[in-house]
């Protein structure tokens, strides 16, 4: 990594880097005091938390705009699920209670979103169109039979499940502090991981595929799930470095014996930014 | 180290040059952790009594507690691990493995991060569990996570670090995924229940002081958080 060529390239496109920089900007001292005790192995996340802090200003979404994109992706969840449920044929008898709880809390969690992006004085946005199929409006996307074959219904509700979990993960920063929203927030967040689980353990238990209720990734490649087509929604799962810290480098649970890359992985569920969501879902389940 | 160097005076790398020698210091000095880019904020925990402590205020408090109940999690799944109920069919006893092993990584991720500021091992109290009954341990086990996952959402809005909020999201919704999972094992489709789930489809969550007051009772040591209206 040359850092003096990528300075020069931010420099091209904002000639007021090295002011933001300055040390003697605010944002920037209580970095700079911690300098000596930055480990050679975290430079890159120093680096990172550095440049998010003297950018702070610029890119942060505020909390309306986190409120509405959650929106959007309820409103895909709960049409998802709807559109499931009334599919006749689609899931089994005995599979309808388990597929109804988690319809039931997506449709909760968007009048819930609704009401607090009113309360706040604001205005939710409308639900955009979607393409099940993933087939940006044709009906016709390599998901073309997700209404008809249960198999394919659990891989796509798997995947908004899982990523459900990341965007939400994302944006938890935007809320740092505020009690109400970032509460609220994580805990839809959590209610998602929940019902990422539970469709996990039912694809495992159907036979579909053979994985676990949390993500296993290998060091290549964060997508366990069987399905090569959604690689990008698990891109960055196999991470292993924590706050700078590779982790199979801890003390393991068995002494002697160095943490499994998966084990590594699975203990940590990445997020995903708001950016990375929506280039995934736009054009494919959302029409545009 | 102070950046604020006159390396260059008036010429105009100075900021660059300020900013390089920042980014090469970690060469001189290997620390663990630098996810906050700063020192962890307030006051670190003490000793209360030979068997007590209380986890002290700010982000490290927050960090100590969630070390806390992951040492509380780890040394459970342990013992689950060293002593498997009766019956135990391998589908579970993998996935109890896969559990065990988050935990005991949570645990020391933390214990890494908090180094010298971190609260000292614990020791549990699991005389209420019986180990060789299945459905004690999943109650247990239930209840560990359940309460872990509304700790998490209960405590993320008191940390002050974006970036220990995004870890403390990374590992919250892994202590959820085992959540769903231990309670489908006791009862198939009660992976979020309405114990645990509100009518607008939220996560419940919980304050220091509720969830220091159910941990305590699976601790020898106990812990408090005055700062947090919390003495065990």
């Amino acid at each position: 990594m040359n850092l003096f060529n990528i300075i020069e390239e931010i420099e091209k496109v904002d000639p007021e880097f090295t002011d933001r920089i300055n040390p003697r900007r605010d944002a920037i001292k209580n970095i700079t005091s911690f300098g000596s005790k930055v480990a050679l192995a975290s430079l890159p996340f120093a680096m990172g938390t550095m440049f998010k802090k003297a950018y702070a200003a610029d890119s942060t979404a505020s909390v309306t705009d986190v409120l509405n994109y959650a929106l959007t992706l309820e409103y895909l969840e709960s049409y998802f699920y709807n559109s499931g449920t009334a599919a006749k044929g689609l899931i089994p008898t005995s599979d309808a209670s388990y597929i109804a709880d988690i319809t039931d809390d997506e449709n909760h969690h968007v009048t819930f979103l609704q009401g607090v992006i009113k309360s706040l004085g604001a205005t939710p946005v409308t639900a955009p169109k979607f393409d099940l199929t993933g087939g940006n409006g044709s009906g016709k996307g390599p998901f073309a039979d997700v209404l008809t074959n249960y198999q394919t219904f659990l891989a796509v509700a798997e995947t908004f499940e899982d990523t459900g979990v990341r965007a939400y993960k994302g944006q938890a920063p935007n809320l740092l502090g505020n009690q109400v929203v970032l509460t609220a927030a994580l805990s839809i967040h959590a209610v998602e991981a929940r019902h990422a689980s539970a469709i996990r353990l039912l694809r495992c238990n159907k036979g579909y595929a053979s994985i676990e209720p949390w993500i296993t990734s290998s060091a290549s490649n964060g997508n366990d799930t069987g399905i090569p087509l959604i690689d990008g929604n698990y891109k960055g799962e196999n991470n292993i470095t924590q706050g700078g810290v590779d982790i199979t480098s801890l003390p393991s649970a068995t002494p002697g014996q160095k943490t499994a890359i998966g084990l590594a992985t699975a203990a940590f569920d990445e997020p995903l930014s708001m950016s990375d969501v929506l280039a995934l879902l736009v054009g494919t389940f959302i029409v545009h | 180290m102070k950046t604020e160097t006159t390396q260059n005076p008036g010429g105009v790398n100075l900021h660059r040059r300020a900013f390089l020698q920042y980014a090469g210091a970690g060469a001189a000095a290997i620390g663990l952790l630098a996810a906050g880019c700063k020192k962890l904020d307030g006051v670190g925990m003490k000793k209360t009594s030979a068997n007590g402590i209380d986890i002290g205020s700010g982000d490290l408090a927050i960090l100590n507690y969630a070390y806390a109940l992951e040492q509380l999690e780890a040394a459970f799944y342990n013992q689950v691990a060293t002593t498997p109920y009766k019956n135990i069919n391998a589908s579970e006893s993998y996935r109890l493995l896969n559990i065990r092993g988050h935990e005991v990584i949570h645990r020391e991720f933390f214990k890494a991060a908090l180094g010298a500021n971190a609260i000292p091992d614990l020791t549990p109290d699991f005389s209420s569990i019986d180990f060789t009954d299945r459905t004690s341990v999943l109650k247990a086990a239930k209840a560990f996570e359940d309460t872990g996952v509304a700790a998490y959402d209960g405590a993320g809005y008191l940390i002050q670090n974006p970036d220990y909020l995004t870890i403390a999201g990374k590992i919250v919704s892994v202590e959820a995924r085992h959540a769903a999972y231990i309670r489908n094992l006791l009862n198939f489709g009660d992976y979020a229940g309405s114990d645990v789930i509100d009518a607008n489809g939220l996560n419940n969550s919980m304050t220091i002081a509720q969830v220091l007051a159910i941990a305590n009772t699976f601790l020898k040591t106990k812990v408090s958080a005055s700062h947090y209206n919390y003495v065990a």
